[in-house]
């Protein structure tokens, strides 16, 4: 019943994905001659106008474009031709280095905050008002105080993927079950070791889950980040892409993030698999 | 070596700030005392202070006001020496069955090797008859095995008491049955000092050497101990057919379902510090002075029983 399920919306999946393939290809194809104008002037107005074809690429010119892509994804002729797998490296790259940092700033904080209701009681106003700023609004001061427009971008992945981890690792500590710790208190287990005993493996689907919280807004991020500092990177590659009027390849870029961010999101729910314990 | 006052609970109060900026006393002044190798059964309504007491007695909670000294020393916090067996088992659900066995172990010996603290967890393991669950997850256990595990990890680090806080309350008739018979057995073999904390008559009877009563709370009081009159090689099937056990048994409910209400409004001249002792009779339940209760061998003081 399960494989029947399965296998069906498979095919339901292939037709709706047929079905959209179909419709933009009709939409988008040239119609017959809208009207008779003289060669010259039909030559200055293009396609567009003579053959009622659409501005907008079809599906066919966005597959062709791709596979061009895929086939050299990273030469590098210039500051504003690049392959996609080296804008896509940048961004990746970008993601990595202030996911790690937030990672290593959030999850001992989160820890401390879990621990101590001192902390948590402390640090709570500050979190609320940092908390829902959106950080490209950080990009400015970033700019201005770090001078480098990188780093700046890796600053906004940092303060933008370090709240959910902060706030989950908070919750999850200070929800570890009373009895777990008391199971510690009455083996005397230190509290180092107690906090990577008892308390880390309790709370590590709570921190895990808001990890996957934080990379997947990281991702929403760098792409706009990116349209900010210019230079490299899948957001800037949109953004120059646009300015070159190549409605393909700002096509192609939104398909590639999609599927890279469904990648990051695919590690991160199988990290969180592997520490979840049924009960 | 038999000591009188292996574990001496000496003038211990909770008290809680109560509504009001008063403070509530869930109990004050309770003394209790056990000599080694007995096991002793604390029974009473819900709110008693019984949870409490025990929680005391292993050091996760701290008295408002008096000590509890255990072989000799006071005690100060939570030690190796006692060992807790949680109501709801407390496993840690990511560790099997072996590993939250051998945490205890490593817990208590932190210098042995991976090898012996595995054969030293599986030795207890097989005790609880879960040879052959080792690699299973608690998840996958039931909730009899579950306290299985629980048992064999409070038994792993030796411990000179065992405190169990209504271990078997959350299991069914027939593993409860199961597992007090167990619990009795290893008891029984390796002469631990247990205190049990337990609603339940029964049980109480089947396991306890002695019976402590407490009245309701606030404010309740250890009212009796109660001498357990059945000899010590009880077994459950005729545990009925006993001619004390219906004494027994209907003075621990009588108790619980009036005395425990009215103690302290009907008993004045209640002292703390001089429990009275009831001992079972054929005759109508008597009190004796606290002065004549020696050791534990209560089946000794029950001659010529009929059978």
């Amino acid at each position: 019943m399960t494989k029947s399920l399965r296998f069906r919306a498979a095919i339901m999946s292939i037709v709706i994905f047929l079905a959209f393939i179909g419709t933009w290809h009709l939409a988008t194809r040239g119609t017959t001659t809208v009207a008779t104008m003289s060669p010259e002037y039909a030559k200055l107005m293009g396609i567009t106008a003579t053959q009622g074809k659409s501005a907008m690429p079809g599906p066919l010119d966005v597959g062709a474009k791709l596979w061009e892509h895929v086939k050299r994804p990273f030469y590098d002729n210039g500051p504003n031709d690049k392959g996609l797998g080296i804008q896509l490296a940048y961004s990746i790259a970008r993601v990595g280095i202030g996911y790690l940092l937030a990672v290593v700033v959030a999850i001992p904080l989160g820890f401390l905050i879990g621990m101590s209701p001192l902390i948590n009681r402390a640090l709570d106003p500050f979190i609320q008002i940092l908390k829902p700023i959106s950080p490209l609004a950080w990009m400015p001061l970033a700019l201005y105080t770090i001078k480098d427009s990188g780093l700046s971008a890796i600053f906004v992945i940092f303060i933008c993927s370090v709240w959910p981890m902060l706030l989950n690792t908070a919750f999850g500590v200070a929800a570890v079950r009373k009895e777990w710790i008391n199971v510690a208190r009455t083996l005397e287990v230190g509290s180092v070791r107690r906090a990577f005993t008892v308390i880390l493996p309790a709370a590590a689907p709570t921190i895990l889950t808001g990890m996957r919280i934080s990379i997947g807004i990281a991702w929403l991020v760098i792409v706009a980040a990116e349209m900010l500092v210019g230079g490299t990177g899948i957001g800037y590659f949109v953004w120059n892409e646009w300015n070159n009027l190549s409605i393909t390849n700002v096509i192609i870029a939104i398909l590639v993030i999609g599927l890279v961010g469904m990648l990051l999101d695919q590690i991160l729910a199988r990290f969180t698999r592997m520490v979840t314990f049924p009960e | 070596m038999t000591s009188d006052k292996f574990i001496s609970i000496e003038g211990i109060a909770k008290r809680y700030p109560g509504a009001g900026g008063g403070e509530t006393a869930v109990f004050e002044n309770l003394w209790l005392s056990m000599p080694r190798g007995e096991f002793g059964c604390v029974i009473g309504h819900s709110g008693c202070g019984k949870t409490t007491v025990l929680n005391i007695l292993a050091g996760l909670d701290d008295p408002s006001e008096g000590v509890v000294i255990v072989d000799g020393q006071g005690i100060e916090g939570t030690s190796l020496d006692r060992a807790v067996i949680f109501q709801s088992h407390a496993l840690l659900p990511w560790r099997t069955v072996l590993g939250n066995v051998a945490y205890a172990v490593t817990s208590k010996w932190r210098r042995w090797d991976k090898a012996r603290v595995k054969a030293h967890a599986q030795k207890f393991i097989d005790l609880v008859g879960l040879t052959g669950a080792e690699h299973k997850r608690p998840s996958e256990l039931s909730g009899g095995m579950k306290q299985r595990v629980g048992i064999a990890r409070a038994l792993s680090i030796t411990p000179k008491i065992m405190l169990m806080d209504e271990p078997f309350s959350a299991l069914d008739a027939l593993t409860r049955g199961t597992l007090q018979d167990e619990v009795r057995r290893i008891c029984l073999e390796t002469g631990q000092t247990a205190f049990m904390i337990t609603h339940d008559v029964d049980e109480a009877i089947y396991l306890a050497d002695r019976i402590f009563l407490m009245t309701n709370g606030p404010g309740a009081v250890l009212a009796e101990i109660v001498e357990n009159p059945l000899p010590k090689d009880r077994a459950r099937i005729d545990l009925h057919r006993h001619p004390h056990y219906y004494a027994l048994r209907n003075h621990i409910i009588d108790f619980l379902v009036s005395r425990s209400k009215t103690f302290a409004a009907t008993v004045t001249n209640h002292d703390p510090r001089n429990v009275p002792v009831v001992r079972i009779g054929l005759s109508e339940p008597m009190l004796v002075t606290p002065a004549v209760v020696g050791g534990q061998d209560v089946s000794g003081t029950m001659p010529a029983v009929a059978r």
